[in-house]
């Protein structure tokens, strides 16, 4: 039988968007017909993570978590609902940002699942932000004269949220592509709030590194950073805050280059998906080079 | 097209054929050909081309093994469908010529015979008598994910077996494939679960297995279970499992020696374990539940705590809604709730003006 690939994502019992990006991604990559099938799954919606599996005829199942952070959800949860038997977390053998992947059997349904990082700690994710960024800007060569803030959650929820965010953020200032990089967080210094103090550049493009636009992305950040008083008026992109141009991008997942990192992880476990990864790039424009490194 | 099914069955015959009233073999004096119609033996190739490429037991038998979706669970949904265990193929063919239907969940399914090929529909089965001109048509199986989104006044669905689907859309032409597809998107995991549970391979999860397994926020649940009583997962099974909440038949129970007190529903699938609706849920009465109870002094009319207890009812049933805006002889109108309120909520909206911290 063909190989599947099996999409885990959060989902949201309340808003009706949080599965768009996943549904998209799982599409993008369906188009390319690397794989026999596609799967979307939730912790939140259905198919759910402990029913995924049955429902996917394939023996081989390439597992990709829609996850921006490795910890709890990627260690634990998609694991233990995924009934993967004798996984461990050394099996990533990772130091917070750098999961590889696991073979393991799924306990109900006995296929083998590679089990792959989140895609949110893969290398091309730093490719999807300045995409993000090019995208919110308009402007294919944006970087110079720009500051770049990459927004997360931080440590309050798990401590490799914010290791995600600063790996990032270090990959790109490493670039020299913006004038400017920097790590906010939500919920610790440096805060997101005090965005305009962060950075001397008059343009500052501000990407939340987020699966999924929701609470935090449409109404927490744009009110917290004073774009807007209250979100449900909406904001302008641009706008400006305390004499700097923030161009704010809404939830990084959202940007269509995200497909490439799905697939990316599942060939750095050994799915047979050039083409598809070299399709994508060009579909959603991440056709340049991609990490450079 | 036409006449791949006998290159098939040609080249299948050497290895025997026996599926559905037909019984094909090759052996030493030529070929054998069977069907409730027609008996040869000793035919050649040409000839069993010939009585082959008329044959619906050959096209039938072709359907099966070649064009059906082979997963043992949409294998056996299809035939299902089409009542394959009970009727004959020359019985099942007339059928199908018409029509064959069946519900799942709030679809309407439907399998049509036309020009010897099956071919599948899906609609809302409020809409199984609409003519398919008055509905939205799709062909993409994932736009099922879509519809099923929302309900009919545009309400997101967290529950995709929530009785509660939009109504207005049909996939009028599909093929076995597309069929299969459709219905698990609409309906997830529920063609997998309905054939375990008749292979007997249901793997079924009960509250307590399934409570012990949670952790992080959810992890709290656990508590809510204390010494040998299980009534509160009986009122959590009659919140939310109930048919009028969710098609699924619950099967899961408190443990696998306690079966819970309320009907688990009569849904042609079955739900294995609690959903993340009803985990998500039993935390907040986790939390609720671990108060202890006070006495609180009311003065109330009996129409007044008839009323209190049509107004749960209505918001419970969800029929609030319903209750149209004059209709000032139900509880639960909007005039009277209001009037009740003005007449007992002091101005901290306390009930009868009594603190809820006493
Ligand atoms: S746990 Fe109850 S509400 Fe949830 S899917 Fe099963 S039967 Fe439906």
């Amino acid at each position: 039988m063909d190989e599947a690939l099996v999409i885990a994502a959060h989902g949201s019992h309340l808003n009706a968007e949080s599965s768009t990006p996943t549904y998209d991604h799982a599409d993008t990559i369906r188009a390319t017909g690397a794989f026999g099938e596609v799967r979307e799954s939730f912790w939140k919606e259905e198919p759910s993570f402990r029913e995924a599996l049955r429902t996917v005829d394939a023996e081989e199942v390439y597992l990709v978590p829609l996850f921006i952070s490795e910890g709890y959800f990627t260690e634990q949860v998609i694991p233990r609902e995924f009934r993967l038997e004798d996984w461990d977390p050394e099996l990533w053998d990772s130091d917070g940002t750098s999961a590889t992947n696991a073979t393991l059997a799924a306990e109900d349904t006995d296929q083998t699942v590679h089990y792959c990082g989140p895609v949110g700690t893969h290398d091309s994710m730093s490719d999807v932000i300045v995409q993000r960024a090019e995208s919110v800007t308009g402007d294919p060569d944006v970087g110079d004269g720009f500051g770049l803030a990459v927004v997360g959650h931080g440590t309050e929820r798990n401590e490799n949220s914010a290791k995600a965010i600063q790996y990032h953020a270090d990959r790109i200032r490493e670039r020299d592509r913006f004038d400017e990089v920097q790590s906010l967080f939500m919920d610790e210094d440096p805060e997101v709030d005090d965005v305009a103090d962060y950075f001397e550049s008059d343009d500052i493009v501000v990407v939340p590194l987020f699966i999924a636009d929701g609470f935090h992305t449409q109404e927490d950040i744009p009110e917290d950073m004073g774009l807007t008083d209250d979100y449900r008026t909406g904001y302008d992109v641009p706008t400006t805050v305390e004499g700097h141009d923030i161009w704010y991008a809404g939830a990084v997942g959202t940007e269509p280059l995200m497909a490439d990192v799905v697939l990316e992880r599942a060939a750095d476990a050994g799915a047979d998906v050039s083409s598809a990864i070299e399709q994508v790039r060009e579909e959603t424009g991440g056709a340049k080079p991609a990490t450079g490194d | 097209m036409d006449g791949e099914y006998v290159d098939a069955l040609v080249a299948t015959a050497p290895d025997g054929i026996a599926f559905d009233d037909l019984h094909v073999a090759h052996e030493s004096d030529g070929y054998t050909f069977q069907t409730p119609d027609v008996d040869h033996s000793g035919i050649d190739e040409e000839t069993l081309r010939t009585v082959a490429a008329e044959s619906p037991y050959v096209r039938n038998w072709y359907f099966w093994h070649a064009t059906a979706p082979q997963k043992a669970d949409r294998w056996a949904f299809l035939r299902w469908l089409e009542g394959a265990e009970q009727r004959d193929v020359a019985e099942r063919y007339d059928a199908l010529a018409d029509g064959v239907s069946a519900t799942w969940g709030e679809l309407h399914l439907t399998v049509t015979l036309s020009d010897g090929e099956r071919a599948y529909s899906v609609r809302h089965r409020a809409d199984a008598d609409v003519g398919t001109s008055a509905l939205d048509t799709h062909d993409d199986p994932l736009d099922a994910r879509e519809i099923a989104k929302h309900d009919d006044d545009g309400g997101y669905r967290p529950l995709k077996t929530a009785p509660s689907l939009q109504t207005g859309w049909a996939f009028p032409a599909l093929s076995a494939g597309e069929f299969v597809t459709t219905v698990d998107a609409f309906y997830p995991a529920t063609i997998a679960n309905w054939h375990r549970e008749r292979e007997g391979e249901l793997d079924v999860n009960h509250w307590r297995d399934t409570v012990d397994r949670q952790t992080g926020i959810y992890g709290v649940v656990k508590t809510w279970d204390r010494g040998d009583g299980y009534e509160h997962v009986n009122w959590v099974a009659e919140a939310c499992c109930d048919d009028s909440q969710c098609l699924k038949r619950r099967e899961w129970q408190y443990d696998e020696e306690t079966d819970l007190g309320v009907d688990g529903g009569s849904g042609e699938f079955p739900c294995r374990e609690p959903c993340s609706l009803v985990i998500a849920g039993a935390r907040q009465w986790t939390k609720l539940e671990g108060e202890t109870s006070q006495t609180y002094e009311f003065e109330l009319t009996p129409s007044e705590k008839e009323q209190v207890e049509a107004i749960i009812d209505a918001v419970a049933d969800g029929e609030a809604e319903d209750i149209r805006e004059a209709d000032i002889y139900e509880g639960a109108n909007r005039y009277r709730a209001r009037f009740l309120r003005a007449k007992l909520f002091d101005d901290e909206g306390n009930l009868g003006g009594v603190e809820t911290e006493q």
